[in-house]
This record gives structure tokens, sequence and C-alpha cells, in this order.
């Protein structure tokens, strides 16, 4: 009976697995396709398959939009990391007045819809000159990832036994010491996890990258819908530019997953 | 430090510092657009920054600037393509704003006059009227109408389009049936009836909510059923007994004899439904016959037949759009920028797509000399003719068989128009589905449209 649920179990998970995993393994398959045979209806299995797709993307001036997503991802995960950090420290292991109305401050600060602001922010920006500009928009990624960054930041810190930093100021550690040795060793599986989700975050952004660039500082996201035709077909390069485009989300995330894993539980315990 | 630190810390540092570099060298970070457009008109090299859809004529478009560039070894022409919805919400920001991110842009035939009205368009008419090679009386007269403000000319088509009755003549002789050149509603809902099967579609028909999407094909019905949006006084009727007629039409077409989940579908769904052959009728733009008959693409090239858009109390139905190339007024690179867009809208660019790429490549729609060239005369034989008589035919000043108070065929040109046609699509999308009844949507979309109306008068 035993042997017989643990089978059970195992089946349900690999099928929860294969269908989670099916929309990005068509997505592959597609890119692989003619355009033709991607938009046959009922779809079809036993076709030629090639690399033209990619080609066809890369062709279409891939590398800078790449670039410009890895610069505003990664600067605008190390910005959120750098201020989230001790802001999160703050709020935990020495935790000012009033912490419960600072983190509702930061946390209502996610309220506003963007579509709200955008007008005002594209008029500041026009007005000093940074439309088009791949550093203003990673300083907006920032801005808007460092709520939710100071939220798990410090749930992380909250986590942290109160007598290793004890210990730490009885033996004269500064504050500089006690956050670098002493606490963001014990916490790194969770800065892994706000910095994956932080750059995850930034990394599929779509709606200020379309508003605010329109040709240096453009992202992959709005440079993916432009394979969206509108009088064409368009499912099997769009299938390729997008496997393009998730791949090096996959490999942070491939990179990170064993702290990933560990960071995303903390907490879960107590 | 040793090789496991290395590998935890030196390695993504190395790659993030890499990045940083690269993206910095390709401009990233920088002011690219105001360093491109820098110079302009007093003589030194200058980069235009073209925003445009991504279809397929303007892909076409980007793959041949390169025999503009070097006709012109002082201007160079940097395409930033995108879908038509990110194009509107874009390029509205830039010029209403007064960015000046893009030198040309691609504008719908909607925007246009309102744009224009607006003074953010640059009049394009000197310019054009100063060149004598540019034969500007050969471009469409219902599409220049549609693009000008007191006699002038504020963009130039680069494709324009009407909509047609596409059928599939193979499943009409198997079923033994005659498609009439000037099909009426009711016997086109005749046809889809008989024709329908378990895994075929009598018609395909859009249903995807949206005033470009549903409403581009209904509006067209509504016209044709003696409807109309607004009448002269700016009043809706879009609950009066012609619309509700054309709407109720529809929804039971799409019902009896349409493809299923017709709410998801536009017009790439319906033209993958009709490549597959799983669609006996389609009735959209008149540019999906030339995807159509592409033999290196389609599996029902030769096999289709085309027909005028089918009728009830107008003579023609067909709706009128263009895609046009217009300049906005914060240009710095004004002389240039026109120049490209004489350039791309000449009959000699015309030439060089049917030459270099393909005769029935050639943007249709846009000048009436292209439908007498031979090469694409021949290669354009099963639908340009067509094309041609229906374009000429329609009447965007009045489309229907009342008079109304703007110019356009399946939309009106105002700016809330976009906002209640895609309210009133939702709800008819709604009908279409069987979530609530054509009187009820029509009913709310009546205050909704009324409201919109009620800022004209």
């Amino acid at each position: 009976m035993r042997k017989l649920t643990g089978a059970l179990l195992s089946g349900f998970t690999w099928f929860w697995i294969l269908l989670a995993f099916f929309p990005i393994g068509w997505m592959v398959f597609t890119s692989l396709k003619t355009e033709t045979d991607a938009a046959t209806i009922p779809p079809t299995f036993a076709v030629p398959l090639s690399f033209d797709q990619y080609r066809e993307v890369w062709d279409r001036d891939f590398a800078p939009y790449l670039l410009n997503s890895l610069f505003a991802s990664i600067t605008s995960t190390i910005l959120v990391l750098a201020i989230a950090i001790p802001a999160a420290y703050g709020l935990s292991i020495r935790p000012v007045r009033k912490v419960q109305d600072v983190l509702f401050f930061f946390i209502s600060t996610r309220f506003l819809p963007v579509a709200a602001a955008i007008l005002p922010l594209y008029f500041i920006l026009k007005t000093i000159g940074l439309l088009d500009n791949v550093t203003a928009l990673a300083l907006l990624y920032g801005a808007m990832n460092l709520p939710i960054a100071v939220w798990m930041m410090r749930s992380f810190f909250n986590d942290v036994p109160r007598e290793i930093t004890e210990a730490g100021q009885v033996d004269g550690a500064n504050l500089r010491v006690e956050i670098t040795r002493l606490v963001l060793p014990i916490v790194a599986p969770g800065v892994a996890a706000v910095a994956l989700i932080s750059f995850i975050f930034a990394w599929n952004e779509y709606f200020l990258a379309l508003i605010l660039t329109s040709d240096a500082a453009r992202t992959l996201p709005p440079y993916l819908a432009s394979f969206v035709d509108g009088r064409g077909q368009f499912l099997a390069v769009l299938s390729a530019a997008s496997t393009m485009a998730v791949f090096p989300v996959v490999l942070a995330g491939w990179a990170a997953q064993k702290q990933l894993v560990r960071g995303l539980a903390m907490g879960a315990v107590k | 430090m040793t090789t496991r630190t290395m590998w935890r810390f030196g390695v993504p540092a190395a790659v993030t510092a890499g990045v940083m570099t690269l993206a910095a060298c390709s401009g990233a970070g920088t002011g690219g657009g105001g360093e491109a457009t820098a110079g302009g008109d007093g003589g030194e090299s200058v980069e235009l920054t073209l925003a445009t859809v991504n279809n397929p004529q303007m892909k076409d478009m980007e793959e041949l600037k390169s025999t503009f560039e070097s006709e012109h070894p002082d201007i160079k022409v940097k395409f930033v393509q995108m879908e038509e919805g990110d194009l509107r919400a874009a390029v509205t920001a830039d010029v209403a704003s007064g960015a000046g991110q893009y030198d040309i842009v691609t504008v719908g035939a909607y925007e246009v006059p309102q744009w224009a009205q607006l003074g953010w368009l640059t009049n394009l008419s000197p310019a054009l009227e100063a060149d004598a090679d540019y034969d500007v009386a050969d471009l469409f007269p219902a599409v220049t109408d549609a693009l000008s403000v007191d006699g002038d000319l504020y963009a130039v088509p680069f494709y324009g389009e009407s909509s047609i009755l596409m059928y599939n003549k193979d499943l009409f002789e198997a079923a033994g049936l005659t498609m009439p050149d000037h099909p009426t509603w009711t016997e086109v809902a005749d046809f889809a009836k008989q024709l329908k099967t378990d895994d075929t579609a009598g018609i395909c028909l859009r249903g995807k909510p949206g005033w470009g999407d549903l409403f581009a094909p209904l509006t067209t019905v509504v016209n044709t059923f003696g409807g109309q949006w607004y009448d002269t006084n700016w009043d809706a009727q879009v609950d009066a007994q012609p619309f509700q007629d054309a709407v109720n039409f529809y929804v039971d077409l799409l019902a009896d004899a349409g493809q299923s989940d017709p709410v998801s579908y536009s017009f790439t769904e319906c033209l993958n439904l009709v490549q597959s052959s799983k669609a006996a009728m389609w009735y959209d733009a008149s540019v999906a016959a030339s995807i159509l008959e592409d033999e290196s693409t389609s599996a029902v090239a030769g096999s289709m037949g085309y027909v005028h858009a089918p009728v009830e109390k107008t003579t023609e139905s067909g709706w009128l759009w263009s895609w046009n190339l217009a300049v906005p007024n914060t240009t710095k690179n004004q002389v240039a920028a026109e120049t490209f867009v004489k350039w791309a809208t000449s009959k000699e660019y015309q030439q060089l797509v049917g030459e270099t790429l393909g005769w029935t490549r050639v943007p249709p729609g846009a000048r009436v000399s292209t439908y007498s060239i031979p090469e694409y005369e021949e290669a354009a034989a099963a639908f340009a003719p067509l094309t041609l008589d229906v374009m000429n035919a329609v009447d965007p000043k009045m489309p229907g068989v009342s008079p109304q108070p703007w110019v356009g065929v399946q939309y009106v040109t105002i700016p809330e128009f976009q906002d209640v046609g895609n309210q009133v699509a939702q709800l008819v999308a709604d009908a279409i589905a069987g979530r609530t009844t054509v009187e009820d949507a029509l009913a709310k979309g009546q205050t909704i449209a009324q409201e919109a109306g009620d800022k004209q008068k």
C-alpha cells in the first residue's frame, strides 16, 4: 500500500512538472519550425526543424536589446541590494521607532498602478533629458523593486538569532562588521532570493520600457512584442526570440537554485 | 582567493562588469535619441529614427532602406518596430508631449486628421507639391481624403487596404455552390450554414474585443444594414434598430456557422484557419489576399476566390484603412525626414520592391498606378483588380445610408472612439460568448457612446 501511494505521488508530481514545463517545451519546439508549420491547425509534429528563426532574430539586432536588459536588470538589482540590506537591517535587528508604520509606508508605494504615474514620469524624464536612457530605466526599476526587497530582507533578518549579534557586540564588533561578518553570511540565501526576484522583475518589466524608451535604451520585452505581426504569421520567430530572451533568467535561476530554495524556505519554520 | 571563492564571486563579478562595459559601448546609458538626431538640416550627417508598426510591408521597407541610404549618403534611417497597440501608446506619448524621439512615425488613418488638427504633424503638401517627380494625384483619393485637413496632406499612405470576402473555391465546388461577385450578407449567411461542418467553419469573422479588431468588420456590417455610430447631431445610434439588426445578424452568423471560440479570433487567427482549409469563407482586410496567394507560405494559394464585401442596403461595404508616414512637428530633421517619406511612398520604391523582393510584395492600396504595372497585374491577378475596384468605390465621407459628421468608414474620427469602441466591443463580445444579450449590450453601449457624442456637440 505504501509503495502504491509512493508511486501515485511520484506520478502526480511528474504530471505537474510536465504540465508546468509544457509551455516552455512547446515554445522551444515551435521556434524550430517554419512559420507555416507553426501556424498549422491542428499542430503538426513530424515536420522539418531548423535554427532559421534564431538566425532571423539575431539578424534583427537582438544583441543591443539584450545588453540593455542586462544593464538595467543588473544595475537595478545591485541598487536594490545596496539599499534594501541596510534598510531592512535597521527595521529588524536594530528596529527604529514605529517600525510597522515604516514598513507600511514602504509597501504602500506599490499600491499606485504604474500607469497612473507614467505621465509625470514621462514629463520629468523629458525635462531632465533622460528619456530613452537605460540608466534612468535602471533607477526606476530599483525604486520599484525596493519595497518588496526591504520586506523580504527584513523577514530574513528576523530569523537571525539575536544572541549572535549580541555576542559580536560583546567582542567589540562595530555595525559594519556586525552586518558583513555576522549577519550577511547567515542570510546569504535570502539575499540570493531577493536578488533573483529583483532581477526577474526588472528583466520582465514591459510598460515603462515601452513608453520611456524609443531606441538606444529599449529592452527585450518591448522588442519581443515587436515580433507580434498584425498582418502575418509570427509564431515561430516570436518563439525563437522568447527562447533567447528567457535563457539568461533560466541561467541565473539555475545558478542560484540551491541558495534560492534555502532562501525561499527561510522563515518557513520558526 | 580560493578557486571555489573565485567561481562563486569572481566569475559573476566579471560577467557583470563585462555587461556594463558592453552596454555602455553599445549606447546604453546615454541619451541615444538625442545624439542620433543632432545636426539635421544644416548639411551634416543625420540619423532619422522611424517608429513603425511591424507589418510585412514595413519590414520590407527596412530591408530596402540601404538603397535610400546609398542614394543619400548623409542620411541614415533607424527603424524601431512595434506591435500596433504599442506603437499607438509610444508614439502618442512622444508626439503629444513634444519629446521629439522620432523623426518619422507610422500613423493609422484614424489618428492622422486628429493629430493634424492638434498641430502635432508637419503639413507635407508643400514638400510633396514642390517635387515635380512625386505624383501626388496618383495617391488613392479616398485615402488622401482621410489624411487631409483643409485640403493639406499631413501624412502619406504607405499602404492601404479595404475589406473583401475571401472563399475557398474547392469547398464551394465540392458543395455545388457559386459565389456571386457582389454577394449580400443574406447569401453569405446561407452559404456559411451549408458549408459548416464539425471541423470546418462556414465563415471566419473577428470576435476579439477591440475597436480595431471586432468592430472593424462589424462596423461595415452596421453601415450596410443602414446603421451608424452617430447621426449628424452627434447623437449615438448604437441602440437604434439598424445597429441592433446588424449586430444580431453578426452574432447569429457566428453562432450558426462561425468558428468555435470566436472571441479569441482576429486577423491572424482567421488567417491561420483559412490557410489550414478549416474555414470556407473569411471577411477581412484585402491585404490578406496577398498572404494567401504567396505560394511559399500558403497551402491554399490558387484555391481562393475573392469578391466584394457583402452588402445589404448599400452598393459597397468595404472598409478603408491605411498605414501612413508622417513627420512630427518636433523633429529637428524635417527636410531629411520628408526626403525619406517621399522616397518610401514613391512610384520608384514600388518598382524597387517588385524587382527586389517580388511583385506580390508591392505595398497595395496607396497608388493607383500600382495596378497598371504589368508585372504586378500578372503576379496579383487573383486579387489586384478587385482591390482597385473596392478602393475606388469606398466612400469614407458617407459609407452607410445616412450622412455622418466625420470622415472614416469603420471608425469615428474622435479621440474618444478608441475607448468607446473598445468598451462596446467588449459588450458585444460578451453577447457573442453568450454572457449577455445583444439588446442589453447595445443598451449599455448607447450610454457609453452618447457620453462621447455629447462632447462633440
